[in-house]
């Protein structure tokens, strides 16, 4: 018999308070698994170095705001940006490629954000190095779409299921009538594309309800280009009303959607810099972004840097309080053990002495006393990484639905893996005092 | 030899700081293999002198020889591995673990010396006492009876040279007293060890061949 097996009988012999206090020590390391995987998830996503743009141009409003809803889609979009504006960008020399996107509908089934984009978009890098890769065909006709794996998943969508979309939410009572049809689904990439459904700009413009007042658009569009009356842009716009004016007499109630860019409208661009010579994409980046804040109604944001803002100003900070409190948790826990122990020490006195007396050395009981008390913290640790893992199970849908953010319960934080030590080292600390009780135990005067 | 005491000496301290001597032992032999009772009234220093003798207790002078070694010169520790390995005990009131059934109590009785734990003698040993169909009761689930022959079975688990007894059928019905005693001059026997039990009954000691009064070596009297 060794001393776990010894420590072991003495565990069951005092079953119920064993397991309780053990219990609370799985409890608390059960909270600190699940901020640790929450918290490991949300560092993933949301403090990556780099990802596949170097800006992303929208309309003026908070940076953040920006990036949560074109890169990360957990957010509504700001306003929107004139889709001339798109195509000036795209033309502009400085650019290598600018990628359009729209928002602003969810999939009725799920909930699940649609963007409406053009087929550059999967075709560029979307982290340095990491490509889309799609199952089908990608974009044939306006109504095509192309879905992220979770979205596959939780709506067992393949190839040539159809769906249809709502505005602005869920919950919302505007349905479009639409269908649309899936031809492509995206591989796995552990990125907000894995929950997003696309479908083309066109089909997005085309979608009956998505139009707005040629009055409210001329307007927007004045402001943000400051059209400038009898002007050549004037002239251009005029032009561009009377086209859309036209389409709007010719649909008779049956939408198709613009074809008057002064019609259309995108909610982010995302743009991928040319380096000219001698100069870095990095700094072209930043030169382009203080000459979009100045001359347009729009900003020009790196990405990174408004996430990296969030995560250390914000969310780090409230990773480190819920750490914190965990490990309070853990200790008060192995306080628990302690008072347990030592307890029952008044109890074990005499078994103690017989064990003495049968041969067993000062350091043999110490050592049985404090195998106790790392017994009872590592089952606890192992219930308790298991119980947060089951935790996570059940809170990843929730989490989910209110944030967006992809939770898998079997995510492993490598932290865990010094958890189990941590607590053996705090189940020794906690065992020296009723451990050396065990070591003094006058044996001639218990038997 | 098995057993040599010399000029043993033991006292403690009492609340108001006197002296109370309980052993004053000039000399004492007990043989290989022989079977003694030592007999003695209560509080006469016979749980004492068990105690010195396995090395539980140090004697305030003299030595305790056992097998040639010369245990009260031992550090602790090794007196701890020298009284699981050539010392058994068998205790009045039974002392077994409650958390241990029959044959972990005697695995456990030999896991505290540096020898091999076998299993396979364990359940030998409590065949032998006739609880081989018992063992894996726990001690609450057996007869006091029964509860004294798994003590036998532990004391005897390590092949010691020499069995300590301490009233080990005071606890006994005077049926089964019999049985148990029996049970471990045969085992003694059969398995050579030297057995000292110590005893305030004389209708037990004088089954013994060898019957000596605590008083009569013993030059103090006192608590034990």
């Amino acid at each position: 018999m060794n001393l776990f097996s010894i420590a072991f009988k003495s565990i069951k012999q005092r079953l119920l308070t064993s397991t309780l206090t053990s219990l609370s020590v799985a409890l608390g390391v059960m909270m600190m698994i699940a901020v640790l995987v929450i918290f490991g998830i949300v560092d993933r996503t949301f403090n990556q170095q780099a990802i596949g743009y170097d800006l992303i141009v929208g309309p003026k409003g908070s940076d953040l705001q920006l990036v949560l809803s074109s890169v990360y889609r957990i957010a509504p979009a700001i306003e929107t940006l004139p889709y001339d504006y798109y195509q000036q960008l795209k033309n502009d020399p400085r650019v290598e490629e600018a990628i359009p996107i729209t928002m602003g509908d969810v999939t009725q089934q799920g909930g699940f954000p649609v963007v409406g984009t053009e087929t550059t978009y999967f075709l560029r890098e979307y982290a340095p190095g990491k490509k889309l890769l799609i199952r089908g065909d990608g974009f044939r006709e306006a109504f095509d779409a192309i879905i992220g794996a979770e979205v596959a998943r939780q709506n067992g969508w393949d190839i040539g299921s159809q769906f249809t979309l709502v505005h602005g939410g869920a919950e919302s009572d505007c349905h479009h009538d639409e269908k649309f049809t899936v031809t492509g689904v995206l591989k796995r990439t552990g990125t907000p594309n894995d929950r997003t459904v696309f479908t083309h700009l066109n089909g997005f413009y085309a979608i009956a309800g998505h139009e707005t007042p040629v009055e409210q658009m001329v307007k927007r569009y004045r402001e943000f280009f400051r059209v400038i009356p009898g002007g050549e842009k004037d002239q251009e716009l005029k032009d561009l009303i009377k086209q859309a004016k036209e389409e709007e007499a010719k649909s008779h109630g049956h939408y198709h959607g613009p074809d008057s860019t002064v019609m259309k409208d995108v909610s982010a661009i995302f743009l991928i810099m040319k380096a000219p010579p001698g100069e870095s994409a990095a700094t072209t980046s930043i030169l382009f972004a203080a000459q979009v804040k100045k001359g347009f109604q729009a900003q020009a944001v790196n990405p990174i840097f408004p996430m990296q803002r969030l995560m250390t100003q914000f969310v780090g900070n409230i990773r480190q309080v819920l750490l914190a409190l965990t490990i309070m948790i853990i200790v008060v826990s192995g306080i628990g053990i302690f008072v347990s122990i030592y307890n029952s020490m008044a109890d074990r006195r005499r078994e103690i002495s017989i064990m003495r007396a049968l041969g067993a050395q000062r350091t043999t009981v110490f050592a049985i006393i404090l195998a106790e008390s790392i017994l009872l913290c590592f089952a606890g640790g192992v219930a308790g990484i298991l119980l947060g893992h089951g935790l996570l199970f059940f809170v990843a849908p929730i989490v989910e639905a209110k944030s967006g953010l992809l939770v898998d319960p079997f995510s492993f934080e490598p932290i865990e893996l010094v958890l189990l030590p941590a607590l053996i080292v705090l189940a020794s600390i906690v065992g020296i005092i009723p451990g050396l009780t065990a070591y003094r135990t006058d044996v001639a005067k218990n038997l | 030899m098995a057993l040599e005491l010399k000029d043993i000496q033991k006292s403690y301290r009492e609340p108001d700081g006197t002296e109370l001597p309980v052993l004053n032992v000039e000399h004492f032999l007990l043989g290989d293999t022989e079977q003694m009772a030592l007999v003695g009234a209560s509080g006469g220093g016979k749980t004492t002198l068990l105690n010195v003798i396995s090395g539980i207790s140090s004697p305030d002078r003299g030595s305790v020889t056992l097998d040639g070694t010369n245990v009260t010169r031992m550090p602790e520790p090794m007196r701890d591995r020298f009284r699981a390995e050539r010392i058994g005990f068998v205790f009045q009131t039974f002392n077994l673990l409650q958390a241990f059934s029959a044959l972990e109590n005697v695995l456990l009785g030999m896991s505290f010396s540096g020898r091999k734990v076998s299993r396979t003698r364990a359940k030998e040993l409590l065949e032998h006492v006739g609880l081989g169909g018992r063992l894996g009761h726990k001690p609450a689930q057996l007869s006091i009876g029964e509860q004294q022959r798994v003590a036998v079975a532990r004391a005897l688990a390590n092949k010691p040279s020499l069995l300590l007894a301490d009233e080990p059928t005071a606890s006994i019905d005077v049926a089964n007293q019999e049985n148990i005693l029996n049970l471990i001059r045969k085992s003694c026997e059969e398995e050579k060890v030297a057995l000292l039990l110590v005893t305030h009954n004389l209708d037990i000691a004088q089954q013994f061949g060898r019957v000596e009064q605590l008083a009569e070596f013993n030059k103090v009297g006192g608590q034990s």
